[in-house]
């Protein structure tokens, strides 16, 4: 039998995946084994699915992800800390037709910007808003997040989060599937690849139920790790959130077409 | 002739976006400058133009709609008073960062803090002298009557699309509220959507076919980098200050001392003159239009005929005063006057005031 070589085995008609062309060459600022970069390209590989390249905005924050139009591929914003519902809001308003999305950490969207969130939520603006919560402060170096979950050690809980002193962990996404004005709530994560083909389902809908001008938010988060900020090794931090914060922070589907989910 | 109508200075801003072809208003309500949004919403200008009018939850809200709006190329507007400006720094820093072009009113009352519903010019600092973090500049005009509350708003627009910069229109309650006769001008039509991406290449509104993405963002963790932009800034600023600075003068001719105000200020000096030169006082009144760029020019060259002094007129503990003083270098006398917290002087107190300080003293 002849050798097979490398030549023989690249050829188009064997190609089952690729990098979508919506990311770009940049090496990612994130750490190794971070959700956010997974996270990303799920976003850029549905826009591209559904031929929107030309017709999508995309918003920025900040947190780590804060370079996040350095490595998506389309028009992007970036917003002030906590106001990307509000920048998104008018982009769409005024753009009725394109395809705009937002994209969050959890200190951004549910500390910093908590009104701007319930706000867009709440009008029912027909956007896309990406949630990345890792129950943490990654950018700023690993403090204490709205979602960081009792007796957590962070930076600026050093012996734990004590619930009397510092207040109870804020589930946000429970919290906007009850506005009226949300169309679509959801739960993921990127840890594994069943994961990973869920939450890209999951955001194929999302961007979906936008361009089909659904009426109201289409909300996703995305649970993550933070293996710098937790001070764990990519894999334990994965183990850790599966046992720690995926109980708290249940996956699944909260809201679709409107109507909540009986769970 | 345009059309002539008799309206509040606020309901002038509000018919002048409509006319202006603003595309997208985003406001919170405050008093004394509710009635530009309230005016709007009655008008429905969806069905005049097609502009979008949204209340928004705050005015941090609303200035970070102006950025996502403007920063698609469309024409984005605010209006609020003094604490609603407060909070909308933060976002104007960003815009001035990112080079996104938009117009803000500020229709000032008194502060500081919660400070009252009346008329006041204290919030000039913050207007000129950046207000939120950074280098940066706003172009800040500054109408002395209704009809300049609504023939500022295209103004402002085209200065703000013509260097990428936020306008500042900064008025007061006064003028927001008092009603005189306005020739509206005719409207400007809306940009289509097709002639925003053809005339603004730097607008994230969808990335073109075959063409590179864009961009808009005010960081850059490069420090080096970050300098380089913060240079181009300044050479616009620089621009600015050379193509787009408005004054008037009126009775300096032979003046012997000149009144700096601007605003409701400057409409009262007016008056004042009228009586000082009665008492053979050869006074004239330097309206600054343009609060930032600062006309220095007119300055420089009452203090080389060897003008005898200079009065400021604010209503602020003396704020306009500074940038004055700072083109006069001690070579002429330069006191200020003014009512504040919300008191509003009277033409008698500003001769006073000259006479007292100036001419006496
Ligand atoms: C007004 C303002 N306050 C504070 C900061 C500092 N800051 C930057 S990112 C951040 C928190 C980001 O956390 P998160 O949104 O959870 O994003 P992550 O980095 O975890 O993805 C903070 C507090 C800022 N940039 N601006
Ligand atoms: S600090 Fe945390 S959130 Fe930021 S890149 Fe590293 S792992 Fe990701
Ligand atoms: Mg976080």
């Amino acid at each position: 039998m002849a050798e097979i070589t490398l030549q023989d085995i690249i050829k188009p008609e064997n190609l089952v995946y690729q990098k979508t062309k919506l990311m770009t060459d940049k090496t990612l600022s994130y750490c190794p084994g971070c959700g956010h970069g997974t996270a990303h390209r799920l976003i850029m590989e549905v826009i591209e699915e559904l031929g929107k390249e030309n017709d999508t905005i995309g918003v920025a924050p900040v947190g780590c992800s804060v370079l996040a139009y350095e490595f998506m591929n389309v028009d992007m914003q970036e917003a002030a800390h906590g106001r990307a519902p509000a920048v998104a809001t008018a982009i769409k308003r005024l753009w009725p037709g394109k395809v705009v999305f937002s994209y969050q950490g959890d200190g951004d969207l549910a500390a910093i910007g908590t009104a701007e969130t319930i706000h867009a939520c709440n009008r029912g603006e027909r956007i896309v808003m990406v949630f990345i919560n890792n129950g943490i402060y990654g950018m700023t170096g690993g403090q204490m997040a709205p979602t960081t979950l009792p007796n957590m050690k962070t930076a600026t809980s050093p012996y734990g989060r004590d619930i009397d002193m510092m207040g109870n962990p804020l589930k946000m996404t429970e919290l906007v599937s009850y506005l009226p004005g949300t169309y679509f709530v959801t739960r993921q994560a990127v840890h594994t690849p069943a994961a990973v083909r869920k939450a890209k389902r999951a955001l194929r809908m999302a961007f979906q139920n936008q361009i089909d001008g659904k009426p109201g938010v289409s909300f996703v988060e995305i649970v993550s790790n933070c293996n710098s900020g937790w001070k764990m090794e990519p894999v334990q931090a994965n183990t850790w959130m599966e046992e720690n914060m995926f109980p708290f922070y249940q996956l699944g589907d909260i809201k679709v077409d409107g109507k909540l989910i009986d769970r | 002739m345009g059309e002539l109508r008799l309206m509040k200075g606020n309901e002038a801003l509000a018919e002048a976006a409509i006319r202006a072809g603003v595309d997208g208003y985003f406001g919170y309500p405050i008093t004394p400058q509710s009635e530009v949004i309230e005016y709007l919403m009655s008008e429905k200008p969806h069905e005049r133009t097609g502009m979008v009018v949204l209340q928004a939850e705050s005015e941090v809200a609303s200035i970070n709609m102006l950025y996502g709006g403007g920063g698609t190329g469309k024409k984005v507007m605010t209006s609020s008073s003094s604490p609603g400006i407060s909070l909308m720094q933060e976002g104007l820093s960003y815009l001035a960062g990112a080079e996104i072009p938009c117009v803000v009113a500020n229709v000032v009352r008194g502060g500081p803090g919660l400070g009252d519903i009346q008329p006041a010019q204290s919030d000039y600092f913050q207007s000129v002298k950046g207000g939120g973090h950074g280098d940066y500049r706003l172009f800040v005009i500054a109408p002395a009557s209704v009809q300049e509350m609504s023939d500022f708003v295209p103004l402002a627009f085209d200065v703000a699309f013509k260097y990428r910069i936020p306008s500042l229109i900064v008025s007061d309650g006064l003028i927001g509220q008092m009603m005189e006769k306005v020739e509206l001008f005719d409207p400007i039509p809306r940009l289509t959507d097709e002639e925003v991406i053809a005339r603004y290449p730097w607008a994230t509104n969808g990335k073109p076919k075959g063409k590179e993405r864009r961009i808009l963002t005010s960081l850059d963790l490069d420090p080096h980098k970050m300098e380089r932009h913060n240079w181009a800034l300044q050479e616009k600023y620089k621009l600015i200050e050379e193509n787009e600075t408005r004054f008037e003068l009126i009775g300096c001719d032979d003046a012997e001392y000149i009144i700096v105000a601007y605003g409701s200020s400057s409409r009262i000096a007016q008056k004042s003159i009228q009586l000082a030169r009665k008492k053979g006082i050869k006074v004239g009144l330097l309206r600054l239009i343009t609060l930032w760029p600062f006309p220095k020019k007119p300055i420089e060259e009452f203090v080389k005929n060897g003008i005898k002094g200079f009065l400021t007129v604010e209503m602020s503990a003396g704020q306009m005063i500074e940038d004055v003083k700072l083109v006069v270098e001690g070579r002429a006398k330069v006191e200020h006057f003014g009512r504040y917290g919300g008191v509003i002087h009277s033409p008698e107190e500003v001769l006073e005031a000259l006479e007292q300080k100036l001419i006496g003293g």
